[in-house]
């Protein structure tokens, strides 16, 4: 389980750990309803920020996952793959879906606290 | 409210705005002949009775020779095959037969039912762990299996085999925009593996060959799918579903989607369509593979039934990013299909496929009888061959219709290397009979 506090959170709603393990929040996963497959990045796939590296599939729909910051895919959960549940039972901690290798720490920055997520779902640009 | 609300006054202002008097100015480069009226006026002449209308309608229907009026020789991708009587009968059921887009699960339990099972049936017959609920035809189902490669591999090039059906290859070429077609050369009537070896490298998406091929010959499918393998590229292979009665199905030699043109299971010839697009593919390319699919589940109080599943990769779900444009399937054909291959079970597949293969080789003597005919390939073939002749194919064909016979097809326009060839086929239809008659027929001609 994640210490909510160090995550860092994307307007896409998904969170980033210091050691750079990306997961969906759990706004998220109340929102796609119950996920049912998930397609994980192949390991050392580079993203942009905000650029698509994996698709969650619930039964409503299926929705791109980007990255939050810039960088390399180092590891991916394939306790996931098998049972995606786990996204919706432990966003913040078997949920998680991949590890990013971070190409610059200080973009970290650009994303929100919790706090600030927390006053973003508040505000309409966060229900697209 | 009215349904047309613009009035006489509103027209004429419409009119004097674009700066013309009266609508058939609009339409002066029409012809008046073909107008159906002018000024008002009809120009077309007094019609003929209904009891006319059918007279000449019947008269020009006559002029066609339907392949069951024939000795029917000709192929080429629309096959004279026997269809039994318990088809037509059932699927032309007002339940079937006037169903538009009949998913929904809580009205249409038999269709969605019927449409597992001819899953279940065609991904049994190709040996794959999965099929779709069909789509339009063989040709678009070779193209949307290029789509599905460059999906999955990340790549562009799609080589396709030039002994695949010259049309199925301009279907791909038409659906590939995401991707450049190349053509791998033939040898000797086959997919030439030496140039499908100096084609394969880390750009190819997939190979691509049809098995029997265009000129009727078996391909060498194991090998050719090691070569595509090796080169991480996937394996696609488009067959006829009929042959399958009798030869290795697509994924027992390590095909990873496997195609066909669905219209020799119970489908008639039909000038073309409506045919039956055939797709199964390997269950690592389930979100991936186009179209619909039905599922077998449980409703709330625990009892079987069947429901759309997998659809939000598709287009009204997913939008710009689902699968493939395919949110239809042929539910008719797709239909005739089942009942086909139910009716003849895998014994009767295996019957059929063998009558087609016996009766291919006792038109091939009898093709050879003629005076210049030969052999084009000496290669394993299963109901179609191809054959070399002195007379050119054109004027064969011409000999042989004055004899109630349809001739094969020459295929000079599709590739000029054969200008002297033409292909042949023979299908369970064929009776002895008309083989001899065929085999004298030739022999007349000099």
């Amino acid at each position: 389980m994640q210490d909510i506090e160090k995550l860092r959170f994307a307007k896409s709603h998904e969170w980033i750990a210091p050691d750079g393990t990306v997961g969906i929040t759990d706004h998220a996963q109340k929102e796609v309803t119950d996920v049912v497959f998930v397609e994980l990045p192949p390991l050392g796939k580079s993203a942009a920020q905000d650029g698509e590296v994996a698709t969650l599939e619930s039964v409503k729909a299926a929705f791109p996952i980007n990255a939050p910051v810039a960088g390399k895919v180092s590891a991916v959960n394939d306790k996931v793959a098998k049972n995606p549940e786990l996204i919706n039972q432990a966003p913040y901690g078997d949920g998680w879906l991949f590890k990013l290798d971070v190409a610059d720490a200080g973009s970290l920055k650009s994303l929100m606290t919790n706090a600030q997520y927390e006053e973003f779902l508040k505000t309409d640009a966060a229900h697209p | 409210m009215q349904f047309i609300a613009n009035t006489g006054q509103d027209r004429k202002e419409l009119l004097s705005e674009i700066g013309i008097s009266k609508f058939e100015d609009l339409i002066k480069n029409i012809p008046a002949s073909a107008l159906f009226s002018m000024e008002g006026k009809s120009v077309l002449k007094d019609g003929i009775s209904e009891m006319e209308v059918q007279g000449r309608l019947s008269a020009l229907a006559d002029k066609n020779r339907p392949a069951g009026k024939s000795a029917c020789f000709l192929g080429a991708g629309s096959y004279n095959h026997f269809i039994p009587a318990v088809i037509p009968a059932l699927i032309t059921r007002g339940e079937f037969l006037t169903a538009y887009t009949p998913y929904q699960p809580e009205a249409s339990q038999g269709t969605l039912q019927a449409t597992f099972e001819f899953q279940t049936l065609i991904a049994g017959l190709y040996g794959m762990d999965v099929a779709n609920a069909s789509l339009y035809d063989g040709a678009s189902a070779l193209a949307e299996a290029a789509l599905l490669a460059a999906r999955e591999t990340g790549r562009r090039k799609i080589l396709v085999s030039r002994a695949a059906h010259p049309e199925y290859r301009r279907v791909v070429k038409t659906y590939g925009k995401s991707f450049v077609v190349e053509e791998i050369a033939l040898e000797d009537g086959r997919t030439s593996l030496k140039d499908l070896r100096s084609r394969l490298d880390g750009s190819v998406a997939c190979v691509m060959i049809q098995t029997p091929n265009f000129l009727g010959i078996l391909e060498d499918g194991p090998e050719i799918s090691d070569l595509a393998h090796g080169a991480g590229a996937l394996f696609v292979v488009s067959a006829d579903p009929l042959s399958l009665g009798l030869l290795s199905p697509p994924g027992e030699y390590g095909a990873d989607v496997a195609v066909g043109e669905g219209q020799p299971l119970g489908i008639p010839m039909n000038f073309g369509g409506p045919y039956l697009g055939l797709f199964t593919c390997s269950q690592k390319f389930v979100r991936k593979m186009p179209g619909r699919v039905a599922g077998m589940t449980k409703d709330l109080n625990g009892k079987r039934g069947f429901a759309l599943t997998l659809q939000t990769r598709e287009q009204h779900i997913r939008r710009e990013k689902a699968t493939s444009n395919i949110c239809t399937n042929e539910a008719l054909m797709a239909l005739a299909a089942t009942i086909y291959l139910s009716v003849l079970g895998p014994e009767g597949l295996k019957e059929c496929a063998t009558l087609n293969y016996q009766n291919a080789r006792a038109a091939l003597s009898a093709v050879l009888k003629g005076k210049g005919f030969s052999r084009a390939f000496d290669a394993p073939f299963f109901n179609e061959f191809t054959v070399r002749s002195k007379t050119p194919p054109k004027i064969v064909n011409e000999a042989l219709l004055k004899e109630g016979i349809t001739g094969g097809l020459p295929l000079g326009d599709f590739y000029p290397e054969l200008k002297d060839a033409m292909l042949f086929c023979a299908t369970e239809m064929n009776t002895p009979d008309e083989i001899e008659r065929l085999g004298e027929a030739i022999k007349k001609i000099r």
